[in-house]
Order: C-alpha cells, then sequence, then structure tokens
C-alpha cells in the first residue's frame, strides 16, 4: 500500500524507522515543528532546529527514497514566553523559502491560555501574510474541547481560507466542530492517548472520509511510526474497499498538501 | 472478546482503588463520572463523545497562565462543581 505520513516528528526517531516505514509504502513524510521533548533555552536552538527539519531530515529521508516536508513556528508549549516566542517567529522569514517548507505549523494551544492564544494569532497572520498554508494542533486531553473552540473562534475573526487549514489531533467530540465549520481534520493514532487505529475508523465512518487525514505523529514520546499503515490493514478487515484505503491515506492527504507549492511527489 | 478484556481491565482497577486506604485524588470521581456518561449518554452524543464530554473543561475564557505544560486526563474544576 501506498501513503503519506503527513505528520511526523523524525528529529525523535531512528534512521531504523525512516527503514521501517519506507518498505510499508511510505512515499511522503511531512515535520511539523514542535516541542522536542524539552524547552529550548534560546532563539538560537530553534535556528538550529530548523536548519535541522528544512537540511538535514530531508536528506535523511532520501537515502529510503522518502520525500520530506517540514512546516515551521514555534510550538504552542513553548509559546508562553511571549517575548521568547516573537524572537524565534523573527526567525521563520529566513526559512520560508527553503524548498520543503509547506507553510506555518504546528501552531495552536497546550493550556489555553492568554499569552498562548495570542502567539498563535501571530502565526495566523505570519501565514496570511507569506501566503502560507496553516497546520494546527489542538490540546491534549481535557483542555481539547476547549483549546478547540478558542482556535476555532480565532480563526474566524481572522477570516483564513478555510481550504488551507488542517486543524490536527480530532477525537470523537471535536471531529464534527473542525469539519462542519469546513476546515480539514487531522486524526492521530497514539497507543495510549488520542486516537487507537479502531477509534479513528469509527470516526472515518461516522463523519465521513471528505477532508480528513491520518498520521502517527510518531515523536519523542510512546508512539507508533507504523500506525498509519496498520490502521490502513484494520479498515480493510473492516472490508473497506482498497480505493477508500488509498483515498484516506494517500489521496486525502496529497490533494491538503498540494495547496502547498513545494509540495511535489 | 476484545471489548471484554478491556472491560475488566477497568473493573480490576476500580477493585484496585477500592482495596487500598487513602483518598483517591480528583480524577477518580471523573472516571466514575464518565462511566455513567457512557452508560446515559445525553440526546444527540454518542458514548464515546459523552465521556470526552465528562472529562473535558467547559469554561470558555483563555488561562490567565500554564501553571504546568501537561494534562491531566480530567479538569479539576468540572468535578469539584
Amino acid at each position: 500500500m501506498r501513503y503519506i505520513e503527513p505528520h511526523a516528528h523524525m528529529v525523535s526517531r531512528t534512521t531504523a524507522d525512516y527503514q521501517a516505514i519506507a518498505q510499508v509504502g511510505c512515499e511522503a513524510l511531512c515535520e511539523p515543528a514542535f516541542w522536542a521533548g524539552f524547552d529550548r533555552a534560546s532563539p538560537q536552538g530553534f535556528y538550529d532546529y530548523y536548519r535541522q527539519l528544512t537540511e538535514y531530515e530531508p536528506a535523511r529521508a532520501a537515502k529510503f527514497g522518502i520525500k520530506h516536508f517540514c512546516w515551521l513556528c514555534i510550538n504552542p508549549k513553548e509559546a508562553e514566553d511571549p517575548v521568547f516566542a516573537r524572537e524565534v517567529m523573527a526567525l521563520i522569514p529566513d526559512f520560508i523559502n527553503k524548498p520543503t517548507v509547506l507553510g506555518i505549523g504546528e501552531i495552536g494551544l497546550n493550556k489555553n491560555t492568554k499569552n498562548e492564544l495570542a502567539i498563535f494569532e501571530e502565526h495566523v497572520e505570519l501565514a496570511k501574510k507569506y501566503d502560507q498554508a496553516i497546520l494546527i494542533h489542538t490540546p491534549h486531553l481535557e483542555d481539547k474541547l476547549k483549546g478547540t473552540r478558542l482556535i476555532l473562534d480565532a480563526l474566524e475573526n481572522a477570516n483564513v481560507d478555510r481550504s488551507r487549514v488542517i486543524i490536527d489531533h480530532v477525537e470523537e467530540h471535536t471531529a464534527p466542530l473542525v469539519l462542519d465549520q469546513g476546515y480539514w481534520a487531522g486524526m492521530t493514532l497514539y497507543p495510549e492517548s488520542k486516537c487507537s487505529p479502531a477509534r479513528a475508523i469509527d470516526i472515518l465512518e461516522t463523519f465521513g472520509m471528505e477532508n480528513i487525514w491520518m498520521n502517527s505523529a510518531c515523536d519523542w514520546g510512546i508512539s507508533d511510526p507504523l500506525a498509519v499503515i496498520k490502521t490502513a490493514l484494520e479498515m480493510k478487515k473492516r472490508q473497506h474497499p482498497p480505493g477508500i484505503i488509498d483515498k484516506v491515506i494517500f489521496e486525502n492527504p496529497k490533494n491538503f498538501l498540494s495547496q502547498c507549492p513545494n509540495f511535489k511527489l | 472478546m476484545d471489548a471484554r478484556f478491556k472491560l475488566l481491565e477497568i473493573a480490576s482497577f476500580l477493585d484496585r482503588v477500592d482495596r487500598h486506604e487513602g483518598e483517591a485524588d480528583f480524577r477518580h470521581p471523573a472516571f466514575m463520572k464518565a462511566l455513567q456518561a457512557m452508560q446515559n449518554p445525553p440526546e444527540g452524543t454518542t458514548r464515546a463523545q459523552a465521556v470526552h464530554l465528562a472529562f473535558s473543561d467547559h469554561s470558555t475564557e483563555p488561562a490567565e497562565s500554564a501553571g504546568i505544560q501537561f494534562a491531566y486526563g480530567a479538569h479539576k474544576e468540572e468535578v469539584e462543581s
């Protein structure tokens, strides 16, 4: 099966993981800028991180025939200090024209604070200024519902092109909020939180196969870089036809990402 | 079989809590509330949505500051109210 991994944090993964996902059909992979498991001490740390995302990871992926793309931002977990966040954001224009950059992401909220929201809104304005697509992180667990609502309100105020915005980590209670307002939705497949393969397929069967993708978001925590393909196999077990499975794991991400000028398979 | 296995995991977890002395933290009553929500979801809400809603923060204003970076699994004020 061919597939696109639309959300993975490969800076935290081994080269063997690239090999494994290539062996099961991964053709392209997208890496949003996020927390690396620790708070970086200076904006210079992010400069190095953006170089890693735009130079080193594409080369590492290419060894296995995988095209690597990335999104840039300061993630909400490190955006509580707005002065620090703005210093990091000032670096983004230097990288925005690199050949594998897709847009601004994963921006969003973590603990739904005023500072996080202010930095989120400034990222949205940055995306509009440079005509970039947007990938959005929604908060964890008990914070997800409130965070999703705050994000949707902020996006409405910003008057963004909804077809170029994907709101990630949706679950049963937030998927309809996102899809009904005309945004794309992403589901993250984690072993211990977010969605299991079975629940992700339930969400597809309940809310439809349009404008939605699945990702492993494999990172420094407990996560599975093969989660997308395992979920595809679970879809097959439920007798979803091959064309539908291909749509969800390949065509849907391809259609959204093709709105980014740098995305080419 | 899978659901039966998972149901027994939950039952054993609750037995484990019952077996020990001391105060359960705020997530235990939240968990019990979520179990009830699952069995009696409000009209127009699926069981999975009802569980999510039972654990969620339903306030609408942004918080003044973060305090912590992680999530607990259940909203504290919701449980206490």
